[in-house]
């Protein structure tokens, strides 16, 4: 799960999950090459630069290794509540100039926050690096300096509003904060949304809130990517430059996140204020590029990637007992949910009976997987149409970016493409069977049904 | 961890990634004197001058019936963007027919050639391409986007959705049912509620504009496949068409292709094109109220009927929607969300099209703040009626005037920016001319735009909420008349 800062602005594709792509083509995989340099500044901040002349532009995209799961019950929602205070200004930006000096220069910026990772990034015209260096140097270094109670509680109501807007307000919003709830233990690092709760957000104390930002946003704890219409000496000098007065901070220990598996079916219902009722089935799955991660993304395209694919094919088009089917590896640091959401059609029968009739194709479906491997077809079709995602992330500069530093991240090599791309031209028909036996058991899963409120019987 | 790459000098491994750190710390502060300067942070630093944009050119070109090609090549990624754009879309819908260009477009790819809807989509999805089809108020288009080495075997499957559609009845049927729970779902959400009221109640149920794009409940019950297949064969002619090519070609490769696959096909006859009528304004501020019981938010829209895309003053309303409501700092979003935290986001937009299309503010705002916070959408769309600040002008016109080479970035977004100059018969040289007139907007321009195009005294303003909490409250604050409205009267 994401949570941005805004709504308007760049949107790039940060999710790993929904981004990875297959190819049986050398020669997609040679233009999959993206040369970067690496280093790291004296006081730990890791920084890539890539070339890129095909627009005058430049991302520069920096991620703070800290999601909500290092976050504690109780004072939940703080990297995220960081993501907004990060853009309030620092000791040498005062409050509002960190978006209107990016705006006077023809730039916009946004940030997101996951479980994971929190990114800030900007994309300026070429002619703004320094500007956008500045900034970004600025609040790595100096944010403290201005961080008032009073900046927290604007930026808190702001969020209490996204909140409302993002799932409070939005049809089958509270359904996707319940999910891991209900499948990861109280003190799991992943059991409480990105977003926090109202309550603890309303009683995070200015303290928790410093104390939080010194552990976790010093440069060691950070990587800076720049990806664009520059020169790599200069920029690289413009980077030590602006970078080399913020202080390293503390090591951050490793998370250690103890192993979680469910041991039987949960099953929940919930009511909201909506027109039809909707299934979610979710199991624990492989964390990211942990073995079975790329096959589960084989089997979640099996299923419902295209009008052919096999959930689609039989739930919406021949029986058309649904509006919709998704089915999803949510790939994550620590561990990953496959999920599969289905939204009902309108009908006469009550909303629990057509729901039981949706599970009971579903799992009739990822029986035939399992007894079954799929054709190769089937298994070919959804491998290229991972290339061509691939492909598309080419062309933006501020998506490469983000994923130059998402791959680095994830396994110390930011130029990971061709060989995220080779994992999944490794997966074979069987293996995508072995996966849907192995990590999708029917009696180990959650079963959450959102049902509309003063429709369902006897409730 | 931290493996090293390639070409990376100082970068340390992590077998002794404390100790390094310590150590490289100590060298740095030694060296520092020397080596590097410590950053100026008393002002922020001032960009050089601008880039340029280098707008790759148009290379325009007419196939055998008439057809006009756009070319323009984008090398840096092997894909390509192929676009036939129509001329006609939702406002080409005749009376009582609404959502028919829209439901034509959807039923274009359910079937064509010789392939039925799913052997289509399978031919599709094996190459790793994707065909969209689709419609807006004044065009629709088939749009294929695919690596330039699929490109041979898709374009025949484009094609034929292009010049031969089979619309088979059991497919619509399917639609049917897949859009009428679409437009049953617009029940769920106060957003989607606020803009299909404010649309309604600003141009009426008689004017296309009033009813989504789509059409409505009944409108799309009573959809015929002859109506479909008339509406495709009277609107999808060379003549009324252009065809745009974006990426990682030649025109010379590409042509005798085109000239293959689309060169038999002939026009058949005059288009036809419905009159819009004209809209007219409301005479005085009117407030609609409409109930969504337990809702955590209020859903807002407050405007009017705008501009058209051909106004002469749409640099001038470009510049002044940036500081109104079309950017992060803008005075609605610096108000509404950064001072009072009322909502996650507030903005405002001329949305314009063939003809007047609406203008209008709008936010989420939390359910208690509702009448503070339409006092404060008031008191901002009004202050645009005073000289805007000199840096705050500027600041807008350097946002769109510098950020615009973005919109060139991917193919289809270069597909999208040559889309509006064909359906909208803009000169090539719009792209050009950008930049010097959004520069060229002075403070009297903005001035004299705010007094004409935002009077709310005449404003449409519709709030999606639980009127339980509500209504009373924003009667009391006599904004101006107030209504309460059904659903059925803005979903019908």
């Amino acid at each position: 799960m994401s949570v941005r800062r805004l709504v308007i602005g760049v949107a790039v594709a940060a999710s790993l999950a929904i981004a990875p792509a297959s190819a049986r083509q050398a020669a997609t995989a040679s233009k999959l090459a993206v040369p970067y340099t690496m280093f790291k500044l004296p006081n730990g901040l890791t920084v890539i630069l890539h070339e890129d002349h095909s627009v005058p532009t430049v991302a520069v995209n920096v991620w703070y290794h800290v999601g909500s799961a290092r976050e504690k019950p109780g004072r939940t929602g703080f990297a995220h509540l960081f993501e907004h205070v990060l853009f309030e200004g620092s000791k040498h930006v005062k409050e509002g100039e960190f978006d209107t000096l990016l705006e006077a220069a023809g730039g916009s910026n946004n940030g997101s926050t996951t479980t994971d990772r929190t990114n800030y990034y900007e994309t300026v015209p070429s002619n703004a690096l320094d500007l956008a260096l500045f900034l970004e140097s600025d609040r790595m270094g100096y944010l403290l300096d201005v961080v008032t109670p009073k900046l927290v509680d604007g930026q808190r109501d702001v969020v209490k509003n996204e909140r409302r807007q993002s799932y409070e307000n939005a049809p089958y919003g509270m359904a996707n904060l319940r999910m891991t709830e209900l499948m990861y233990p109280k003190d799991h690092p992943y059991h409480w949304p990105v977003i926090g709760y109202m309550d603890d957000l309303t009683a995070a104390t200015h303290e928790d809130v410093t104390e939080f930002f010194k552990r976790y946003y010093a440069p060691g704890n950070a990587s800076l990517v720049i990806a664009g219409d520059f020169n790599t000496p200069e920029a690289r000098k413009k980077v030590e430059y602006w970078f080399s007065d913020v202080k390293a901070g503390a090591p951050v220990p490793p998370l250690t996140v103890p192993p979680v598996e469910l041991s039987g079916v949960i099953k929940e219902t919930l009511t909201d204020r909506v027109q039809l009722p909707r299934l979610y089935l979710s199991w624990l799955t492989p964390a990211l590029f942990a073995p079975g991660d790329g096959e589960l993304d084989l089997v979640a395209s099996v299923l419902t990637g295209g009008k052919n694919s096999r959930l689609y094919k039989r739930l919406v088009y021949d029986m058309q007992l649904a509006q919709n089917v998704s089915a999803n590896q949510g790939s994550a640091r620590y561990g990953s949910r496959f999920t599969i959401v289905v939204t009902a059609r309108p009908s006469e029968d009550p909303p629990e009976k057509i729901l039981e009739r949706i599970k009971t194709v579903v799992d009739e479906e990822i029986e035939k997987l399992k007894s079954a491997a799929p054709d190769a077809r089937e298994v070919d079709r959804a491998k290229n149409s991972f290339e061509s995602g691939f492909l598309g992330q080419m062309e933006v500069v501020a998506a490469k970016a983000d994923q130059l530093n998402a791959y680095y991240f994830a396994t110390g090599n930011p130029d990971y493409f061709a060989t995220d791309l080779a994992r999944y031209q490794k997966i074979g028909a069987a293996d995508v069977q072995a996966a849907a036996r192995r990590w999708l058991p029917a009696d180990k899963r959650l079963e959450l049904t959102v049902l509309p409120a003063g429709k369902g019987s006897g409730k | 961890m931290m493996g090293l790459g390639s070409g990376v000098p100082g970068f340390r491994g992590s077998a002794v990634r404390r100790f390094g750190i310590a150590l490289s710390l100590v060298l740095a502060l030694a060296a520092a004197p020397a080596a590097q300067q410590a950053p100026d942070r008393s002002k922020p630093p001032v960009p050089g001058p601008a880039p340029l944009l280098r707008v790759p050119p148009i290379q325009k070109r007419t196939l055998s019936n008439g057809l006009p090609v756009w070319i323009v090549e984008m090398h840096e990624v092997p894909v390509v963007d192929v676009t036939l754009i129509v001329k006609s879309g939702a406002a080409a819908d005749p009376a009582g027919k609404y959502g028919l260009a829209n439901f034509t477009a959807a039923m274009l790819d359910e079937g064509a050639g010789t392939r039925n809807s799913l052997d289509l989509a399978d031919a599709i999805d094996f190459l790793g391409a994707s065909l969209t089809t689709g419609s807006s108020w004044d065009s629709s288009t088939v749009q294929l986007h695919t690596p330039v080495a699929k490109l041979d075997a898709a374009l025949p499957l484009w094609a034929d959705v292009v010049l031969r559609p089979t619309f088979p009845q059991n497919e619509l049927e399917r639609l049917r049912k897949e859009r009428l729970t679409t437009i049953l779902q617009t029940r769920d959400s106060a957003p989607a509620l606020a803009s299909t009221a404010f649309a309604r109640l600003v141009y009426g149920p008689r004017h296309r504009y009033g009813t989504p794009g789509m059409g409505n409940e009944v409108s799309n019950t009573e959809m015929q496949v002859s109506e479909l297949k008339d509406f495709y064969s009277s609107n999808y002619q060379p003549q009324n068409a252009y065809l745009l090519v974006v990426g990682d070609i030649t025109p010379a490769g590409l042509l005798p292709k085109l000239e293959q696959a689309l060169g038999s096909w002939k026009n058949a006859g005059p288009i036809a094109r419905p009159a819009l009528p004209a809209a007219t304004q409301h005479g005085a501020r009117q407030l609609y109220l409409v109930d969504k019981p337990g809702a955590a938010q209020s859903a807002i829209r407050l405007g009017w009927i705008g501009v058209a895309r051909s106004t002469s003053d749409y640099f001038v309303l470009d510049v002044m929607n940036t500081i109104l409501g079309g950017s992060f700092t803008s005075r609605l979003n610096q108000n509404l969300r950064e001072e009072h935290g009322y909502t996650y986001g507030a903005s405002s937009v001329f949305d314009m099209r063939g003809a007047p299309g609406p203008f209008f503010a709008s936010a989420n705002v939390q359910t208690d703040k509702t009448v503070e916070s339409l006092r404060e959408f008031f008191k901002e769309l009004d202050g645009m009626r005073q000289p805007v600040p000199g840096d705050e002008l500027r600041r807008a016109r350097n946002l769109e005037a510098l950020s615009f080479p973005g919109a060139f970035e991917t193919t289809s977004g270069m597909a999208g920016n040559l889309s509006e100059l064909a359906v909208y018969g803009l000169p090539e040289s719009f792209f050009s001319e950008y930049v010097p007139k959004i520069q060229a907007v002075t403070v009297a321009d903005v001035e004299r735009a705010a007094k004409q195009y935002l009077q709310t005294d005449k404003f449409a303003v519709v709030v999606v909420g639980d009127l339980s909490k509500i209504e009373k409250p924003i009667r009391d604050a006599n904004f101006g008349s107030v209504k309460v409205v059904t659903l059925d009267e803005i979903l019908k």
